[in-house]
């Protein structure tokens, strides 16, 4: 605690630069991934290939892949913009397949209904497909936010300041305290993500808080 | 695209594949530390998954695990555990067995979770006693799920060994972290498309695995099992 007490100015400034970074990296993904979620379930041929190939990109490790991106990209190593690219490349990877799930999970019946009272195919996307996917969705950016806010950590191993500063800062110093600060500021953070979202999808699907005792699909690690 | 020509002089350059510090020692010592890593979370993870599922108490505590599991910053672990071990190999197959556990678990308990009752139900109707049921029905039903999290496991850990680097002279991730400090791109980046390939060899030949299982082990009709857990896995740091 006294450590925190004499250097929470720092921790502030870290943490707004943590936010800088998985906020944006958060929002390109979901932007990127749900049009090619939505290509992948209307046409499966496609979009198998493309899902194939998100599962592959995610296999590519984080901190290789920060140190590969300045050399595709022609950006600076030790950039913010290095970080938000890995950040979305692994955020895109990850809810592509769930975006394409999200699509899937809406009833054909209830499309060919909007359908049928005159729905322009525009609309049938923006005012049916989408909000009727967001559960299903919803529960994929969960865990995309939360190992975004983690994985932030690995740049301040390249040199890109977040709350991982902390990290490497406190164990090459040996200041035990600051490494878990570090560590609860990074956890709270991705908490304060994960209930902003929550309660995002509450305004979004309020038909859904009616009946809430039915589960929402949720993402589960297999 | 010059980077990546000075890349590969760098891992063409004989020099770069022989010694303690050579191309085949580190992938060896890389291979090591994440096969250490995976078998210690199965044994400590597999029974404790396939109780859960097999008497489907406990699955909140699951969820609760992986969830916490999830948010933990893997690079905060192990420096905390570094600051508390010392320099050395101790603190990063900790905290990558911290890393693994999950995936284990939950691969475990879902799989066996979800052989259908009937399955079991009948098992037990031509008199099988509950450990024939676990170990000659439900862990084979359940394989390919079983399967799939030791594959998210192991390429979680495959990813992340490369922070064992960090506190100890071990891995591949030696290359970035040499390079990174002298400034030399060229082995910064061959380390890198070195953990890339060997992480994508190791998913695809668990995906390969995963396939069989569902064939041999499992029903043919369970396949459809193996497909599905190919859902997106949480991202590990690293």
């Amino acid at each position: 605690m006294n450590w925190l007490s004499l250097n929470w100015p720092q921790v502030i400034e870290l943490t707004r630069d943590h936010l800088l970074l998985s906020a944006p990296a958060l929002l390109l993904s979901v932007l990127i991934a749900v049009p090619i979620g939505r290509l992948a379930q209307q046409r499966p041929r496609i979009g198998g290939a493309l899902l194939g190939a998100a599962s592959l990109l995610y296999a590519i490790p984080a901190l290789p892949l920060l140190i590969i991106i300045p050399a595709l990209f022609g950006v600076p190593l030790r950039s913010p913009a290095t970080m938000v690219i890995a950040l979305t490349v692994y955020g895109v990877a990850l809810l592509v397949r769930t975006a394409a799930d999200a699509f899937g999970s809406v009833d054909p019946r209830v499309r060919e209904a909007a359908v049928a009272v005159g729905h322009s195919p525009r609309s049938v996307f923006w005012r049916v497909d989408l909000p009727l996917a967001v559960p299903v969705l919803l529960a994929g950016v969960r865990v995309v936010a939360v190992s975004t806010v983690s994985l932030v950590t690995i740049g301040a191993l390249i040199g890109v300041p977040s709350l991982g500063t902390l990290l490497t800062d406190g164990f090459q110093r040996g200041i035990p305290a600051e490494v878990a600060t570090g560590i609860i500021a990074t956890m709270a953070l991705a908490l304060l993500f994960d209930a902003l979202l929550v309660a995002a999808g509450r305004a979004l699907t309020p038909w859904a808080t009616i009946r809430h005792e039915r589960p929402l699909p949720q993402e589960e690690t297999t | 695209m010059n980077l990546f020509l000075d890349a590969l002089a760098w891992l063409t350059d004989p020099a770069h594949w022989t010694g303690p510090g050579g191309v085949p020692t580190r992938v060896l010592q890389h291979l090591a530390i994440t096969f250490a890593a995976v078998t210690a979370a199965a044994i400590l993870a597999l029974p404790a998954g396939v109780l859960i599922g097999h008497t489907r108490k406990g699955a909140g505590l699951v969820g609760a695990i992986a969830g916490a599991a999830r948010a933990i910053p893997t690079l905060g672990l192990l420096t905390l555990l570094g600051l508390a071990l010392g320099i050395g190999l101790k603190a990063p197959l900790i905290a990558l067995i911290v890393l693994a556990v999950p995936s284990v678990l939950a691969g475990a308990y879902a799989g066996v979770q979800n052989v259908d009752t009937a399955i079991t139900g009948a098992a037990r109707a031509i008199g099988m006693n509950p450990r024939q049921i676990v170990f000659q029905v439900e862990i084979p039903l359940a394989a390919p799920v079983l399967i799939g999290g030791l594959r998210a496991a192991t390429l979680q850990v495959v990813a992340t060994a490369t922070l064992a680097a960090y506190t100890a002279d071990f891995g591949l991730g030696r290359y970035l972290f040499s390079g990174l400090k002298s400034r030399d791109y060229a082995e910064m980046l061959a380390g890198a498309l070195l953990v890339a390939a060997l992480a994508l060899l190791l998913e695809l030949l668990f995906a390969a695995g995963q396939r069989l299982a569902a064939k041999r082990i499992a029903a043919p009709a369970h396949e459809k099992g193996a497909a599905e857990s190919d859902s997106p896995r949480e991202k590990e740091p690293v």
